[in-house]
């Protein structure tokens, strides 16, 4: 323990603790730009500066070590006047159009103008000038609107290892960008938005779906229906300061028929439907000696980097559609049949957790008769920035409950918004499939939490299941480069691109608070663990797909409308 | 070529490459583009960290060089007698901003710090030659020097790209 004092508070820190870590610990706030949580500090913003005693400069209180007797002031005039400067300088070259901007009301830049009482323009001058890069499905570089903090090279770089960002040129002209300037669409980048989570500005977003969404709902001629990811309703209460790990789904069901939906569906009944063509596919592939291991396709994500980087290990890769394509491809087919829709008319909307989602719907693939198995994708921001439009007091909305039948769904296709969940789902229901028998106790403790990498050794039936599951594109690495030496030993891989699974993806709401993540994913857990029914195949209405409509698990109709192929990508960007 | 390039370095060693980059840039007089994806393949590192290390330093060229290179000088003494303006014209009459290149490539518009010619300011230096006193109207007619040597038939050595 280490004596020191911040403003004349007596504090006790730890060894190796920086000045900003023990400030906040006796409630002293420092801002911080540049700096991240477990990442090697930069030192670039020079925003957290204080003053030590016997210092000449001010000191950087993010990189900076407390050491025993140190008399730190966080709040002196020159600390005050040397923050506000680098505000102020920021703000001079920022196009200041908070008023029409998606981030009007959450950004760090905004904050901190206010708190330190900018009230005129000192030093109006040349503003860099750059062309938005609107060339992804999926997201928005505004770099006119980028304060150099490098969080997203370096969550990119560093977490995501994509890499496909990074600071270009230098002094007025420095820009983080794309290689050549060319646009996220030509880069690594797989748009798992993790980048969109971590801007302090509008610098980095999503590409907005809301407009056609509310010009298909205007449309009288369209069926228009939403689907719900099992993520969204564990974090969308964050934005209307209800506890962490809220679970909404009532709210959110109510809320999405009052702007006009005609349907409200849960992807989750899509997810158990994924596992039973998963499960079933991978039990083919163990018994009639076909590619192992077999990776999950849930996460479009994973599956761009997979066809950007290693195309010639595609064959891996489930040819399962991800839940929420297949929740759109059977109300085009089945629920239109059934329903006597034209499924022409059918605008199918996902509410997703997610950013590639956006890109992956545009798939060519992943459509029918050239219609699109989903035709638009909203974020969980999106649908709160609608909600507020339309007047939809979210805190006051009584709960509803889904449609049916693509609303039933069981414990298992809950879990699978979290990093492991997709495993243990296909795990309980494999495990029944092979074995003929009913698990016990259907929670595998050994994929959950938020390892990089989890593994484990599941006996069934005489047969050693090897599975692995990799939490966050940054841990893919060695165990693709194990499987083009021919020495994996697993059968069946998890992989979820966004660190922690869905519940932390490119899509969900923006803020710092740091329970937030375990939080959404005890929620998730809690669904399940609710749930009468916990395993994907008692889904009633899914058995009742599969007898009414698809026959056979992986068999012809079901070949035909919820599996895909995929491409190779890096033939595609080599060119471009 | 490039194999004769990277020959000289450990594959996947990132200190190698700031010097790979000046290699390739010797070697072709610039830093074509797929020359920055082989490099960046060949010492494992993200295409963009490759790019930016590129941009960063004023060392670097990511367009060919245009046949005459002209650099206006921007240090204080020719400032001091208006080079802004002289750098303007020859924007104007060129079509490009400082840092590019024509598009026949004919020319390549740079400015430089002072060239040490401050007596005679403001310069221009074009290859070789030092236009000393220059003012905007005598622009076109240097210029039009340049281009008639191009209307000239010679043979021509093709500078090669990648
Ligand atoms: S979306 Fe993901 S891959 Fe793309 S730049 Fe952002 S962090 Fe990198
Ligand atoms: S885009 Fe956003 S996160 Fe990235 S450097 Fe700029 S301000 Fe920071
Ligand atoms: S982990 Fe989930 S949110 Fe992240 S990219 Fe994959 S599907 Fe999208
Ligand atoms: S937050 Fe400390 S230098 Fe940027
Ligand atoms: S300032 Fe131009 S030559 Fe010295």
């Amino acid at each position: 323990m280490i004596e020191m004092t911040i403003n004349n508070i007596k504090v006790k820190a730890e060894e190796g603790m920086t000045i900003l870590d023990a400030a906040k610990s006796v409630g002293i706030h420092i801002p911080t730009l540049c700096h991240m949580k477990d990442l090697f500090p930069t030192g670039a913003c020079r925003i957290c500066v204080v003053e030590v005693e016997g210092m000449r400069g001010l000191t950087p209180s993010c990189a900076y070590p407390v050491m025993e007797g140190m008399k730190v002031d966080t709040n002196s005039v020159r600390v005050r006047t040397a923050r506000k400067t680098i505000v102020e300088l920021l703000v001079e070259n920022h196009p200041q159009d908070c008023l029409v901007c998606v981030r009007n009301k959450n950004c760090e830049l905004q904050d901190l103008a206010e708190r330190y009482n900018l009230r005129e323009h000192r030093f109006v001058g040349e503003k860099k000038d750059h062309a938005i890069d609107v060339s992804s499905a999926s997201m928005e570089r505004d770099p006119a609107k980028c304060i150099l903090c490098g969080r997203c090279v370096r969550t990119c770089g560093d977490i995501q290892k994509i890499g496909a960002i990074d600071f270009t040129n230098r002094g007025f002209k420095s820009n983080v960008t794309t290689p050549f300037n060319k646009g996220l669409n030509v880069s690594d980048c797989i748009l798992c938005g993790q980048c969109i989570l971590v801007c302090p500005t509008a610098a980095l977003r999503e590409k907005s779906h809301s407009k056609d969404v509310m010009n298909a709902i205007r449309d009288k001629k369209k069926y228009v229906v939403a689907q719900i990811a099992p993520a969204v309703r564990a974090s969308i209460g964050e934005e209307y300061n209800l506890p962490l790990g809220t679970n909404a789904t009532g709210q959110l069901v109510t809320g999405l028929r009052r702007l006009g939906f005609k349907k409200v569906f849960d992807t989750n009944f899509a997810a158990d439907l994924t596992i039973i063509e998963e499960a079933t596919e991978l039990i083919n592939r163990v018994t009639k000696a076909g590619d192992l291991p077999m990776f999950t396709s849930c996460c479009p994500g994973w599956v761009k980097y997979i066809e950007q980087n290693r195309p010639q290990l595609l064959k891996h890769v489930s040819s399962c559609k991800s839940p929420h394509e297949m929740e759109g491809a059977v109300l085009k087919t089945y629920y239109a049949k059934k329903m006597g829709i034209n499924p022409k008319d059918i605008y199918v909307v996902s509410v997703m957790p997610c950013t590639v989602k956006k890109f992956e719907s545009s798939r060519p693939e992943l459509s029918e008769e050239h219609m699109a198995d989903v035709d638009a994708v909203l974020t969980t921001r999106e649908l709160v920035r609608m909600f507020k439009m339309a007047g939809i007091d979210f805190n006051d909305l009584p709960e509803d409950e889904f449609d049916n039948p693509l609303g039933e769904s069981t414990g298992a296709a809950a879990i699978f918004g979290t990093s492991g969940g997709v495993m243990e789902a296909a795990l309980r229901t494999a495990y029944a499939k092979i074995s003929g028998k009913e698990l016990e106790n259907v929670e595998f403790q050994e994929v959950r939490g938020m390892d990089g990498i989890k593994s484990a050794t599941i006996p069934i039936n005489g047969l050693d299941v090897n599975i692995a599951v990799v939490n966050g594109i940054g841990n893919i690495g060695s165990i693709l480069d194990e499987i083009e030496r021919g020495e994996s030993k697993y059968h069946f891989i998890e992989v979820m691109a966004c660190p922690g699974g869905c519940i932390n993806g490119g899509g969900q709401p923006i803020h710092s608070k740091p329970e937030k993540l375990k939080k959404r994913v005890q929620t998730l857990y809690d669904i399940d663990s609710k749930m009468k029914t916990r395993k994907s195949h008692e889904n009633e209405s899914v058995q009742k797909l599969y007898r009414e409509f698809f026959g056979e698990p992986n068999g012809h109709v079901a070949h035909e409308i919820l599996h895909t192929h995929y491409c190779d990508r890096k033939k595609i960007l080599e060119h471009s | 070529m490039e194999n004769r390039i990277f020959e000289h370095y450990t594959p996947k060693d990132r200190s190698n490459l700031i010097a790979l980059l000046q290699d390739v840039q010797e070697a072709y007089g610039y830093l074509p583009e797929g020359q920055l994806k082989a490099i960046a393949e060949y010492v494992g590192i993200p295409l963009s960290t490759v790019y930016g290390v590129a941009t960063f330093y004023n060392q670097f060229r990511l367009t060919p060089l245009g046949k005459n290179v002209i650099r206006v000088c921007r240090g204080t003494a020719c400032h001091v007698k208006n080079s802004a303006n002289i750098l303007t014209a020859l924007e104007t009459e060129l079509g490009v901003k400082a840092g590019q290149t024509t598009r026949d490539k004919l020319f390549t518009l740079e400015t430089v710090a002072c060239i040490g010619a401050c007596s005679i300011a403001p310069v221009v230096n074009i290859n070789e030659e030092y236009y000393g006193r220059i003012t905007v109207k005598e622009i076109p007619k240097i210029l039009n020097k340049y281009k008639k040597e191009e209307a000239k038939p010679k043979v021509e050595q093709e500078v090669s790209a990648e």
